[in-house]
Parts: C-alpha cells; sequence; structure tokens
C-alpha cells in the first residue's frame, strides 16, 4: 500500500467509494468584528441604501414629463437618468455600461482579487443581512446549531418563523423596490397595496422578493459554488500580483497548540473556518468556493492580539509577497524572528502591470466613445425614407413624382417649427401633404416635443426637366434663423431616359 | 470499470469511469439540484396534461388552450380598444373624417393594411395600378373623379359589376367589331386621337380621323379629348394611358372597346373601412 503526500496530510490511496450526489452541509458563520467586517457593513448601507432610495428621488422635468430621477419607462420606451434621457434607438449607451461593468469588473479582480464577491455581489450584500437577521433572533453559531439539532417547540418555531417573517418582509421591500425603477415609486407602491397593480407587477414583485427569500434565505454560498459562472472564470484575471485573500503558510505552520514549542503562529483554533460565510478553510489556499470577502482576517487578527502575536496571519496578500517570504522565512525556525524576516522581504504590489493598463485602456476607450457620443448627440434628427411602392409616379403631364416618407426625432421636449428646403437638380418641386407653406413658399413642418413626427414629401421633376435615372438629393431643415438643423440625403428616381 | 482510487493531486476519488487512461474525478453534485431536476421532470408532466403538448391531431391539453386562441383573443381585445374610433370613423363623411387630425391620421395609419388585402391584388402595393386596366391610385388623373365624395362612391359600388345597382356603368361601343367602323376608319380615328396629344404620324389620316370622331367619340371623350368623368371616359390628351397609348393599343381599344370592372366594396366591408379607404386612397398622392 503506497502512500501519497497530499498538502501535508497523508492519505490512504484506496478509498471507499464515495457518492455522486453531496449531501448539504448547513454553514452556520459565527460572527465577527474587525476591519474588513466594519468595511463590509459599510459598503452593505451604501448598496443597499443607494438600492432601496434611489427610486424616491425626484427630478422635475417639466409638464407632462415622468419626476422621477431614476426610471425605465418601457411603455414609453425612455430611459431617464436624472439630466439624461435615453430613447430605445440608444440602447448602445446600456451596451456601453455593461461593458465598463465587465471591464471594471476584471480590473477589480487582477488588482484586489473578488473583491466583487467578497463586498458587493447582491448574493453577498443580501446573506449578510439575512444572516443579521438570523444571529439576531437565534442567536450566533454555537445557539443555530443547538437550536437547529433541538426537537421541535414553542420556542424553537416561534424563532424559526420571526427569521423568516422579517426575511420575507425584506424580500418583499426588495421586490417592491425593483419595480420601482420601472413605474413612478410613489404611484405603483399604491398600486400594489391596493391590489390595483398589473399582473406584470406582481410578477416581476414576486420574482424578485421570491429569489431574494430563496438565494439570501436558503440557498447562500450553494449559489456562489454551483449556480455561479463568475468564480470558475475569474481564475482568469489573478495572477501572482493580485492581492487575495491569503494565509500566510511560511508563518502559520506546522500549526499547534500556542504553547507547544516548535509551533508556527497558527493555533488550529478554526475561528477563520468558523466565520467563513461559505464554509471553506482558507489554509488550504486559493479555491474556487473561497469568495474573498476577507471575515477570516479579522477572525485571525482577533486570536491574534489575544495571543499577543503579530496580527496578519491571514491577509490580502500577493503570491509573488508570498512566495519571497516563504524564500526568507525557510531557513528560520517559528517563532517572532521569522515572522519579521518574512514580512520585511515583502514589496509593494505592482499594481501597474501590463494587464491593468489593458483593461484601463479598454476603460477609457469605452468611457471616452460613450462620453463623446454623449456631448456630440443630436436631439433632433430627420429620417428620410423613399417610398418604393412605385418608384414613382408618372403624371398627366408628363412630370415624374417620388414620394417620401420624413420622420422627425426630437428628442427635446420644446417642440418646433422647421422650413424644409431640397438641394437637388434645379426644377424639383417639393410638397409636404398637410403642411403649411412659409412666405417663400417652402413647406413647414412641425415637430412634436419628445417624439417622433411622420410627414410625407412628394417630389415632382416637370416633364421638362430631364433627369437621370436616379438623382441625388438632400433634405434639409431650417430653423427660424434659416440655419440648417440636421440633412439627411437620399434619391430622386425616374424612368430611363 | 476501473476501481475508484483517489487522485494524487487533488485528494479527490475518481467516479471509477476511465478513458484511454483519463479517470473522472468525482466532484459531487449537491443533492438539491438533483431534486430540481426531479421537480423540472415534475413540471414537464403536469405541463403535458394541461396543455397541447403531444404532437398528435386532436391531442390537446385538459385546459384547452391554443395557440391560436390565444392569438385570437389578443385579437379580439385589440378590436375592442379600437372600436370607439372606429364607431367615429363610420358615422362621420370621408370630407369630416379629413377635416379631423385626429380621426384623419387613425384613418390613414390603418388605411395601408386594409388596402394592402382588399386592394392591392389589382392597384398594386402603393395604388401604382398594374397593366391591363388597372389604374394607378396615385397619379392626378381620374377616370371616374378623384375628390373624397367621388372616391367613396367608386369604392362603395364599383364599377360596371352585376352586384350593385348603383355601380358606374358606361359602355363603349366595339367599333370594329360590330361594323360601326371600318379597318381604315378606325386607323384614321387612331391617328386622330394621337394628334389630341400632337403625337399624330399621318396627319392625312388624322385628318379624316376627326370627322369621324366628331360624330362618334364626341359625346363622351370630348371634342378636345377632354374626357368626361360622368361617364367614366378617359382624357385622351395626357400622358397617362390605362390600356397602352401607343397606336396600336388605342386601335384596338377602339376596334373591340374596352370595359373594367370593379367589385363594390360596399358590401364587403364595413364603411368604416371604406371610409378608411377613400381617405387613404385620397392621401395616395393625387387626391383632388
Amino acid at each position: 500500500m503506497s502512500k501519497v503526500e497530499v498538502k501535508g496530510k497523508v492519505t490512504p490511496a484506496a478509498p471507499e467509494a464515495s457518492s455522486l450526489y453531496a449531501e448539504h452541509r448547513k454553514v452556520y458563520p459565527k460572527a465577527v468584528g474587525g476591519t474588513v467586517r466594519r468595511a463590509k457593513w459599510l459598503i452593505l448601507c451604501l448598496c443597499l441604501g443607494l438600492y432601496y432610495l434611489v427610486p424616491w428621488l425626484r427630478w422635475d422635468r417639466g409638464p407632462g414629463a415622468p419626476d422621477q430621477a431614476v426610471l425605465v419607462d418601457m411603455q414609453n420606451a425612455r430611459l431617464y437618468f436624472f439630466f439624461i434621457e435615453i430613447w430605445p434607438q440608444e440602447v448602445y449607451y446600456l451596451t456601453g455600461l455593461l461593458i465598463l461593468g465587465a471591464i471594471g469588473l476584471f480590473m477589480a479582480t487582477s488588482l484586489f482579487g473578488r473583491v466583487w464577491c467578497g463586498f458587493t455581489c447582491p448574493q453577498t450584500v443580501w446573506t449578510d443581512l439575512f444572516m443579521l437577521v438570523e444571529r439576531w433572533i437565534q442567536g450566533d453559531r454555537n445557539a443555530r446549531m443547538k437550536l437547529d439539532q433541538a426537537p421541535m417547540s414553542a420556542g424553537k418555531f416561534l424563532k424559526k418563523a420571526a427569521t423568516h417573517a422579517v426575511w420575507l418582509l425584506i424580500a418583499a421591500a426588495t421586490g417592491g423596490a425593483w419595480i420601482m425603477y420601472f413605474q413612478d415609486a410613489p404611484t405603483v407602491v399604491r398600486e400594489l397595496l391596493n391590489g390595483e397593480a398589473s399582473l406584470t407587477t406582481y410578477g416581476f414583485f414576486g420574482l424578485f422578493a421570491g429569489t431574494t427569500y430563496v438565494f439570501a434565505g436558503w440557498a447562500r454560498e450553494q449559489l456562489c459554488i454551483y449556480m455561479c459562472p463568475w468564480p470558475r472564470f475569474q481564475a482568469a484575471m489573478l495572477d501572482e500580483n493580485s492581492l487575495v485573500v491569503t494565509y500566510r503558510e511560511w508563518r502559520g505552520e506546522p500549526r499547534g497548540k500556542a504553547k507547544a514549542p516548535g509551533m508556527g503562529d497558527c493555533v488550529d483554533c478554526n475561528a477563520c473556518v468558523n466565520v467563513c460565510p461559505t464554509g471553506v478553510d482558507i489554509r488550504e489556499g486559493i479555491q474556487m468556493a473561497c469568495i474573498g470577502c476577507g471575515l477570516c482576517i479579522d477572525a485571525c487578527d482577533d486570536i491574534m492580539g489575544r495571543l499577543e502575536r503579530p496580527k496578519g496571519l491571514i491577509g490580502f496578500e500577493t503570491w509573488n509577497n508570498l512566495d519571497v517570504s516563504t524564500k526568507a522565512a525557510a531557513p528560520l525556525p517559528p517563532g517572532p524572528e521569522r515572522q519579521q524576516a518574512g514580512m520585511a522581504a515583502r514589496r509593494v504590489p505592482r499594481f501597474i502591470r501590463a494587464r491593468t493598463l489593458v483593461y484601463l485602456g479598454v476603460l477609457a476607450a469605452v468611457g471616452g466613445v460613450m462620453l463623446g457620443s454623449y456631448v456630440l448627440r443630436t436631439t433632433l434628427s430627420l429620417a428620410v425614407i423613399r417610398e418604393r411602392a412605385p418608384l414613382f409616379v408618372r403624371l398627366s403631364d408628363g412630370a415624374v413624382r417620388n414620394a417620401y416618407n420624413l420622420k422627425l426625432a426630437n428628442k427635446l421636449r420644446e417642440e418646433g417649427d422647421f422650413a424644409l428646403v431640397l438641394d437637388g437638380p434645379a426644377g424639383l418641386r417639393v410638397v409636404v401633404q398637410d403642411a403649411p407653406q412659409d412666405s417663400q413658399g417652402r413647406p413647414v413642418v412641425h415637430s412634436r416635443g419628445d417624439g417622433i413626427t411622420q410627414w410625407r414629401a412628394l417630389v415632382t421633376a416637370p416633364a421638362s426637366l430631364h433627369l437621370n435615372e436616379s438623382v441625388p438629393v438632400t433634405f434639409r431643415l431650417l430653423d427660424a434663423e434659416g440655419h440648417v438643423v440636421t440633412s439627411t440625403s437620399s434619391v430622386f428616381l425616374g424612368p430611363k431616359p | 470499470m476501473a476501481g475508484i482510487e483517489k487522485d494524487a493531486l487533488t485528494g479527490t476519488d475518481t467516479t471509477g469511469h476511465e478513458w484511454d487512461g483519463l479517470k473522472e474525478l468525482n466532484t459531487p453534485l449537491p443533492k438539491w439540484w438533483l431534486y430540481v431536476f426531479f421537480a423540472t421532470i415534475a413540471f414537464a408532466a403536469v405541463w403535458v396534461v394541461l396543455y397541447p403538448a403531444i404532437p398528435l391531431p386532436g391531442a390537446f391539453g385538459t385546459t384547452g388552450w391554443t395557440a391560436r386562441g390565444a392569438i385570437a383573443g389578443v385579437v379580439a381585445e385589440e378590436r375592442a380598444k379600437q372600436e370607439p374610433m372606429l364607431a367615429r370613423l363610420r358615422a362621420a363623411t370621408p370630407a369630416q373624417i379629413a377635416a379631423d387630425p385626429d380621426l384623419r391620421a387613425y384613418a390613414l395609419a390603418g388605411g395601408r393594411g386594409v388596402f394592402s388585402i382588399n386592394c392591392a391584388g389589382c392597384h398594386g402595393a402603393g395604388g401604382q395600378g398594374a397593366a391591363g386596366g388597372f389604374p394607378s391610385l396615385a397619379d392626378d388623373d381620374w377616370i371616374w373623379g378623384g375628390s373624397l365624395a367621388a372616391i367613396q362612391t367608386t369604392i362603395q359600388h364599383g364599377i360596371r359589376n352585376a352586384e350593385d345597382e348603383d355601380a358606374r356603368v358606361s359602355m363603349m361601343p366595339r367599333f370594329l367589331a360590330d361594323g360601326v367602323l371600318t379597318a381604315v376608319q378606325v386607323n384614321d380615328v387612331a391617328e386622330h386621337v394621337l394628334a389630341l396629344g400632337s403625337r399624330a404620324t399621318d396627319a392625312a389620316a388624322a385628318g379624316r380621323g376627326a370627322a369621324l370622331y366628331a360624330e362618334n367619340c364626341v359625346a363622351c371623350h370630348g371634342d378636345a379629348g377632354q374626357g368626361n368623368r360622368e361617364l367614366g371616359a378617359p382624357r385622351l390628351t395626357d400622358q397617362v394611358w390605362l390600356y397602352g397609348g401607343d397606336k396600336a393599343s388605342i386601335v384596338r381599344s377602339v376596334s373591340y372597346a374596352r370595359a373594367g370592372v370593379m367589385p363594390p366594396w360596399g358590401s364587403r366591408l364595413d364603411p368604416a373601412m371604406v371610409n378608411r379607404l377613400t381617405v387613404y386612397v385620397h392621401a395616395l398622392g393625387g387626391g383632388e
């Protein structure tokens, strides 16, 4: 029987058959205090505060327009974000935001590891909140484990019911806030409570309330480990210069009792495992189930503080530094000298490197394009759609006539009147159906505010005008001062000469 | 099947499956995931009972739901929403519709669809007409009149049909076929008709044709070929020719006559639709 060495553990080579299906092992994370925990609370308050309160912000856009600062108005096909108002055809701004989000995520990961997962991911934030509720009602880790093992009693039932009731309330608030981003917040809340909202509204409310309750209350780390695709490929963004939550093995090993001689700084107290929201052991190195929340850092620092040993046995560390520390510490026996030698060998992480510069470049390029396109965005545009059936109409006097559909898209809320002129061969006559004419005989088209106005233009070439089969023409809109506001090209078709 | 072993590198068991020396590691699926699969199977079973899922004729689900029925429901719902506007369209005259911007916009918006279904077969998708007697509705030449009222009458009652007593009727004689004119005389008349548009090729024949024209054609087509809309007699001086303006076509028209037919739409369509079509055709570009 041969034996194989696996990460310092000795394992027999012929194990018993293991099941293809894993039993669910409930994780009971212990409460912990410290710098990382405080940062996480702060970020939690910020994220949830933004999510729940932003729909209530008001922004005056004048009469007839919604006064909600952030609103995705599906029915009227408009997206409002404070002073920005986006039409459906400008959905590329959304594409740009998604690209910024993705590349930003890549960049943050290559710099600081899985900070998104550990600090800001909704799954983490709401799970944290749900665990807080759980802890308030049922107590900390040991009390919860005991409660789960105890037979059902009135007290246990009451505690469990209270927990789920509060969870459901939070979930309802989450689903409620979601629909507020798509409809006027005060109105939709009133409708929702009075049973007057649409089935779609209730559907989305239920969907988001339900997923919040199931994901943050029941699924928790299962979602991160088995459902989320991000942990599976985030390793591609990490390199030896990324700061990741790491156990300083060179300092901690060999682990053992605090008072035992010749042992490293790790006293094998399992505090890091007990506080972990996904139930992993950080001492086994970087692993897919580690969401990089850093709570093990707080737990370990607490223990080290009590033992009056330097903090930082677990910390945000790069693999490069881990390497040099290991080399520096290797010749020394466990003790303060080894710890100091290892720590002294560390260097400031390289934040500026090819990978991060490429990410930064993409971020800057996409951001620049978005900003540029927003600044140069035209608020009035003219689309000219030539009618193709028939290609042209022969009139009784031999003249040739083409018809064009004009669509004036006005993204401002002010309406306006514009004179239409046609640039093309002299002699072409342009008439816009139902439009008045100005003093110079030019058709004047009206454009409504915040919308598209359609007109139909008839352009006639008299029989005396002999044109080619296809002649380029340009439609121009002039404002009251005679300046060209916008122009669009098209062609004038006729019979073969 | 190879035996289950523990992988040295990862410390994970293998499943015992081996392909060409590659051994599969056992990373167990959580049980709840398996139960979700079972739940989806149960869901599918319920679905098969409730909804049509078996590709056999008549195999409907117990709910009786069909895709066609669902569409029909949506269509009925949309129809009901349009009913108030349709009622206004039904009650108004085309002139009243044209004067009311909202009603006119509504009539025009739906006009294209009604036109495509009922009219485009002969008159073309854009009302451009077709060779062989289907007139263009987009030009400025009208045989029976291009005012809103005239267009409405034409759509309502049609032309030369047996179904509608009020259909527009006129009958051009078959001058050659019925022996009124000889072939030479028909040729002379055709030359005169060409001369009306300053296109004669044989001045002598055109001169002879003038007298024949005055005798046989003036009553309907007018002494200068200006036509008569009361009788559906087209103008002969312009450049729009329903059956062709070359001499051969004119000779054929004079010899054997032309009599296009249009069905009455008043008996086929809702009055609202007739009004809608009237306004739409009038706005195609030739309305008077």
